[in-house]
């Protein structure tokens, strides 16, 4: 049986990133990553986003060039999955029938798109957006598309969603919440992207749930609701969610159901197993210490770094402030902390200018913020939430007064170890 | 294609072939700095492809928007020198240029 020294089992963020880190600290064994995907490592948030809109050719988007990865000998085997793994042999099994042993092995393979479940889920012209591949599909199709119907009112669909509207696509979004974003922010940030998109002319509803796909000779020709309404569409783009992809390595004895669980060096309850990015249960200091996977690129490419330290041998752990951006027609969001458990929630701004925040409180301590076209917010709000800030809510409110100013003269933070727990 | 000289933060250089029209960043990815990580992919979110560009090349460039410029705050390390390399197009006013991989933040 063949072996490396590292292997990676996905090639997302976070196992692109902890192979260069390790090779950048100076790594000098053998590392090999697995990879589902036949591309190269490749930036994912534009998939949905200037990929999507055709702004980008995919070139632009790995995150290094074929060269980088063979000069450092990092061995991709792309085109192949992990059937099962051996813990106590230090084994994986690939797809291919092939075992490969590892010395450390590094679980790096987020998640699959959340698929329906109601009939006409497999119908053609379907499509989740995670992939390369989902992406060059819709694109094909788009050409002669001219209706969309968009399930989910997430990051995925709202950008997506944008895109097909600078694109000329007639769209209707589908939520079953009774907001958008409703997973990831407040109320106000909610209702002020519905009414964005209503202006930019997407037919956006909520609280609305699907029955069923509908469809024409194999082809999706519609969207039937609850109610029994059908919304037509020559194209339906799913964005419910996604499913850690952690089968195996749970079959494998990894402690963990929605994703693994990791300690806050990311090692899973297997010896010399990681776990990393999206698929990575874990205790984080900004949400008071409670279990949490998080979906984006600042933690899988922090925990790739918390784990290609420990395997060149430097200490570190995993306490990265979170933060999230998403791009929708000329509006740039950007999130700082997690709200997660805010008891409170201040408005900065207003929301008819285009420019505002909302920050999030718990127990009077500045936890997160969400800024529309506020850089400058989002920048000084970071050390707010980071140093765990207590501040009046009157003086964050008070757009006459910059967020950096307020830390310098209100209450001291308390230290984070009093925080957490 | 102008030519660029750039200094990793070890402090080598080394001259690289540059795309008119593509960004700096994805210039300094494609030539294998890895120290530009570029997380937001190159749409002015983080400040993680932080650089310094040598002055006489810089006053050659379109001045810079207020997003970077606060973004560029967020480093504690910006100074007049500073620049996001997503937001600079590679064009001919930076052949010859010396370009800085700024310190981590």
């Amino acid at each position: 049986m063949e072996r490396r020294d590292i292997v990676i089992v996905g090639g997302g963020h976070s196992g692109a990133h902890a192979a260069a880190g390790l090779r950048h600290l100076g790594y000098a064994g053998t590392v090999a990553i697995v990879c589902e995907e036949p591309d190269l490592p490749y930036e994912r948030p534009a998939l949905s986003k200037d990929y999507l809109a055709g702004e980008k050719a995919f070139e632009r988007l790995l995150m290094h060039t074929g060269a980088f990865w063979e000069e450092r000998h990092v061995e991709l085997l792309l085109n192949r999955h992990v059937a099962s793994v051996d813990a106590e042999a230090h084994s994986i099994r690939l797809s291919s029938g092939d075992d490969l042993g590892y010395g450390s092995l590094i679980w790096a393979t987020g998640g699959r798109p959340r698929p329906l479940t109601c009939a006409g889920y497999d119908l053609k012209g379907v499509h989740p957006v995670r992939t390369r591949s989902d992406v060059d599909r819709m694109r094909l199709e788009l050409e002669t598309v001219l209706r969309v119907a968009v399930i989910g009112g997430g990051y995925i669909g709202l950008e997506a969603a944008s895109v097909l509207r600078k694109l000329g696509k007639r769209v209707v979004l589908l939520e079953a919440l009774d907001r958008v974003l409703a997973r990831v922010a407040g109320p106000e940030v909610s209702r002020f992207y519905e009414a964005e998109h209503r202006a930019h002319g997407v037919d956006l509803r909520t609280g609305v749930k699907v029955d069923c796909i509908l469809g024409e000779g194999g082809r999706v020709s519609g969207v039937r609701l609850h109610d029994g309404e059908v919304v037509d569409a020559d194209m339906v783009i799913v964005g419910i969610g996604i499913i850690p992809a952690v089968e195996p390595l749970i079959a494998a004895g990894a402690t963990g159901r929605n994703g693994i669980q990791v300690d806050e060096e990311c090692r899973t309850n297997l010896r010399d197993v990681y776990a990393i990015g999206d698929c990575a249960l874990h205790s984080n200091r900004y949400a008071a210490g409670a279990m949490v996977r998080l979906e984006c690129v600042q933690n899988a490419n922090d925990q790739a770094m918390v784990v290609a330290k420990r395997l060149a041998g430097q200490p570190a752990v995993y306490d990265a402030v979170p933060w999230f951006w998403s791009n929708q027609y000329d509006l740039k969001l950007q999130t700082i902390g997690l709200s997660l458990g805010h008891d409170q929630t201040v408005l900065r701004g207003d929301p008819a200018t285009r420019r505002f925040s909302v920050i999030y409180l718990r127990q009077g301590r500045v936890i997160a913020l969400d800024c529309v076209n506020a850089v400058k917010d989002y920048v000084q709000g970071r050390k707010l939430v980071i140093e765990g800030w207590a501040a009046d809510p009157a003086a964050l409110r008070d757009t006459g007064s910059q967020l950096k100013d307020i830390a310098s003269w209100d209450r001291a933070p308390t230290p984070v170890a009093d925080r957490v727990g | 294609m102008p030519t660029l000289i750039v200094k990793n933060r070890a402090g080598a250089e080394r001259k690289i072939d540059a795309t008119a029209g593509h960004s700096l960043m994805e210039i300094l990815r494609d030539a294998g700095f890895e120290e530009v990580l570029a997380i937001c992919g190159g749409c002015c979110s983080c400040a993680t492809c932080h650089v310094r560009v040598e002055p006489s090349v810089l006053e050659k460039l379109p001045p810079m928007s207020a997003d970077e410029s606060d973004m560029l705050d967020s480093t504690g390390t910006r100074d007049s020198m500073s620049r996001l390399s997503c937001q600079i197009t590679v064009s001919e006013a930076l052949e010859g240029g010396h370009i800085t991989i700024a310190e981590e933040s």
